[in-house]
């Protein structure tokens, strides 16, 4: 019997060093967001979750890879597809589900919904519906960070259909300007919605743009979780030497529907065929195995452990309590106001 | 001591800078050039380019910015040049500044205070002159204060400072060069209610901002024909303080609602149904509106005036109302 494997494994024949250790860690936080998502896309077809929902399936390795460059003191600033990079950055997995079932337990109580996640003890801005709608914010929280004189960086992530927005263009150029610690996240995912980044932008070098505005930027595969940890960590290590924003194009592909109500008429098949053939969490797998750094009974507990812990988490919502509706007009000022 | 609505608005800036280092202001032309309207003039020397920040052209940016400082901790005041320009940045402040605390459960308040100029009277078009802090009043989760007078141009800033959520300060632009006496020791004021700048009997003409004074002069031309008008000054926009509103009503029994942005739903328009709603069987008298009409603020000076509400106006509305006495 393989027997029961702590997170950090002992046992079995695989490679037991820090390192390969470390890439089991990014495999295994991969497989949680896949797991969630799965859960999350689940549940709404049972109807236990509504609103939009926007799965991250085929992306993770972004978010895995950019969360592990990060400190606990450094700052989150997502989009509308961020269960992945709340569950990432350390909110619990039952607090994002109850959050979507609208629960109290909800890290938002049930508030914001599957595209608003906020959650203060990690330091997690959202969740922002807005298409380059989080970029100002991000600007905002480096430069408190840089008035104050601490030394944090700011994550912000971003699809690359907010590259057409103004917001965009003035953030990168406030952040370059005042030399700001933000590490700016570009998910280039090919489409906004279901246009294409050719049929909308004119320059479709997403890092080109970035560089015109003096920021040391590089594109990525993001499908290859160790490639974006590698370039997350060295732009990081940039920003913490005070040498200002950076800037990753995290070329990826999203695997499923834009949200659920997608019926997918703007690309073919073959072309998602061709990409799920690159799916983040089969690339690291194959890479670890072959390297003998992953081994069948270290898969099988990592899976185990992880569907146990999704299962928790849908225990978890499920038993939460509504919000009643008494307390709907709570959060809208710090202190109670009639309007 | 004698001074204006604009060194009174400075005031109240130099003493936040002084008084807490999280405070910085933020905006276009802020600094070095002193700002447009003169309001931050000299703060750039005294405080530096750190604490007086001249921005890029960029109002999504700059507001949000001030957003994401204050959720990092930081108690930013961000001035937009006119109101005209806020609309480049309503993404920032709709749908971040007000629903950030909401929609986040409790965990993150924005204490950002915005400030820009609004309304007419200087010939300046139809892009630098409307009055749109109606259109912010609106919005839940905003508190919008509207000073007119030299006191609450010195102590509102501060106030709005303590406040933890986000707080807009539509500074009437036809204000800043008014003069009065200031007592040396004014400071911070409260902003939970609306003001008696006159106290009457006969009609309740309910204003605020740029329209005080001219409302301030129909209760005087009024007031020589025997007719005893309440002005009262309404402050804060949202919250409204419809108790108020509602008491000088049940006093008078007339109102007049003067408010220099178009009729069509505007705060008046608010300020005219809440008094139907809550104190309809205190009328003795329909509720009328002044308003400015209903186009672009034209540039041409005749034409500027006829669009605003004038003490003229306001004074046929209220004999209008006092002359349907039964």
């Amino acid at each position: 019997m393989a027997g029961y494997r702590s997170k950090t494994g002992t046992a079995g024949a695989a490679d037991r060093s820090p390192e390969a250790g470390r890439r089991r860690e990014l495999l295994r936080e991969m497989l949680r967001v896949r797991r969630l998502e799965e859960r999350c896309v689940e549940l709404y077809s049972e109807a236990k979750i509504r609103g939009f929902l926007h799965v991250y399936i085929g992306e993770e390795a972004v978010a895995a890879g950019v969360m592990s460059a990060l400190a606990p003191e450094d700052a989150v600033v997502a989009t509308y597809r961020e269960h992945g990079h709340a569950l990432l950055r350390g909110v619990p997995a039952g607090a994002i589900l109850a959050e979507m079932y609208g629960k109290v337990e909800g890290c938002c109580r049930g508030r914001g919904g599957s595209m608003h996640l906020f959650d203060a003890d990690t330091r997690f801005y959202g969740g922002n519906a807005i298409v380059a709608g989080g970029l100002p914010l991000a600007v905002g929280l480096a430069l408190a960070d840089k008035l104050s004189g601490r030394s944090r960086v700011t994550a912000c992530f971003f699809g690359e259909g907010a590259a057409a927005e103004g917001e965009f263009h003035e953030s990168l150029n406030l952040a370059a300007l005042w030399n700001l610690p933000v590490l700016f996240c570009c998910e280039n995912n090919l489409y906004a919605m279901g246009t294409a980044l050719a049929r909308s932008q004119s320059q479709t070098d997403l890092a080109l743009k970035a560089a015109s505005y003096e920021i040391p930027s590089w594109a990525v595969d993001g499908m290859d979780v160790l490639e974006v940890e590698g370039a997350a960590r060295r732009a990081a290590d940039g920003i913490r030497g005070g040498s200002g924003p950076h800037f990753l194009e995290l070329r990826t592909y999203r695997f499923r529907a834009h949200s659920m109500f997608d019926p997918e008429r703007y690309r073919d098949k073959a072309e998602v065929a061709r990409w799920t053939e690159r799916d983040p969490l089969l690339l690291l797998r194959t890479l670890l195995e072959s390297s003998g750094q992953l081994d069948a009974a270290d898969w099988e507990a990592m899976e185990r452990e992880v569907d146990a812990e999704m299962a928790e988490a849908v225990r978890f919502a499920e038993a939460g309590t509504p919000e009643p509706a008494d307390q709907l007009l709570r959060f809208v000022y710090s202190t109670p106001v009639q309007p | 001591m004698k001074t204006t609505y604009r060194e009174a608005i400075r005031a109240a800036l130099r003493e936040a800078l002084i008084n807490d280092e999280r405070v910085f202001l933020m905006g276009e032309d802020v600094g070095a050039y002193g700002g447009c309207f003169a309001v931050s003039l000299g703060l750039f020397e005294e405080f530096g380019p750190e604490r007086i920040r001249d921005t890029p052209l960029s109002e999504s940016a700059f507001v949000g910015a001030g957003i994401g400082a204050a959720l990092g901790g930081m108690r930013p005041i961000v001035e937009i040049m006119t109101v005209n320009f806020s609309l480049l940045a309503l993404d920032q402040i709709v749908n971040n500044a007000a629903t950030l605390l909401h929609m986040s459960g409790g965990q993150f308040n924005v204490p950002i205070v915005i400030r820009t100029t609004t309304g007419a009277g200087r010939q300046l078009g139809a892009q630098h002159s409307h009055s749109l802090e109606g259109w912010f009043a609106h919005i839940p989760g905003l508190r919008i204060l509207a000073p007119a007078t030299l006191e609450d141009a010195r102590g509102m800033l501060p106030t709005a400072l303590q406040d933890p959520d986000p707080v807009l300060i539509f500074e009437h632009g036809s204000l800043y060069n008014a003069a009065g006496e200031l007592d040396d020791d004014a400071g911070a004021v409260e902003i939970g209610h609306a003001a008696v700048r006159r106290a009457g009997t006969d009609v309740s003409l309910i204003t605020y901002g740029g329209t005080l004074p001219v409302t301030l002069e129909a209760a005087a031309t009024l007031a020589e024909e025997d007719i005893d008008a309440e002005v009262l000054d309404l402050r804060t926009l949202r919250p409204l303080d419809e108790a108020a509103v509602l008491a000088t009503v049940a006093k008078t029994h007339r109102a007049v609602v003067v408010d220099e942005g178009w009729r069509s739903g505007s705060l008046s328009a608010e300020v005219s149904a809440r008094i139907t709603e809550s104190a309809f069987y205190d009328l003795d008298a329909p509720v009328l509106r002044v308003c400015s009409a209903e186009v672009p603020v034209p540039y041409a000076k005749q034409l500027e005036l006829e669009a605003l509400p004038s003490a003229a106006r306001i004074a046929i509305a209220a004999r209008q109302v006092v002359g349907a006495r039964g």
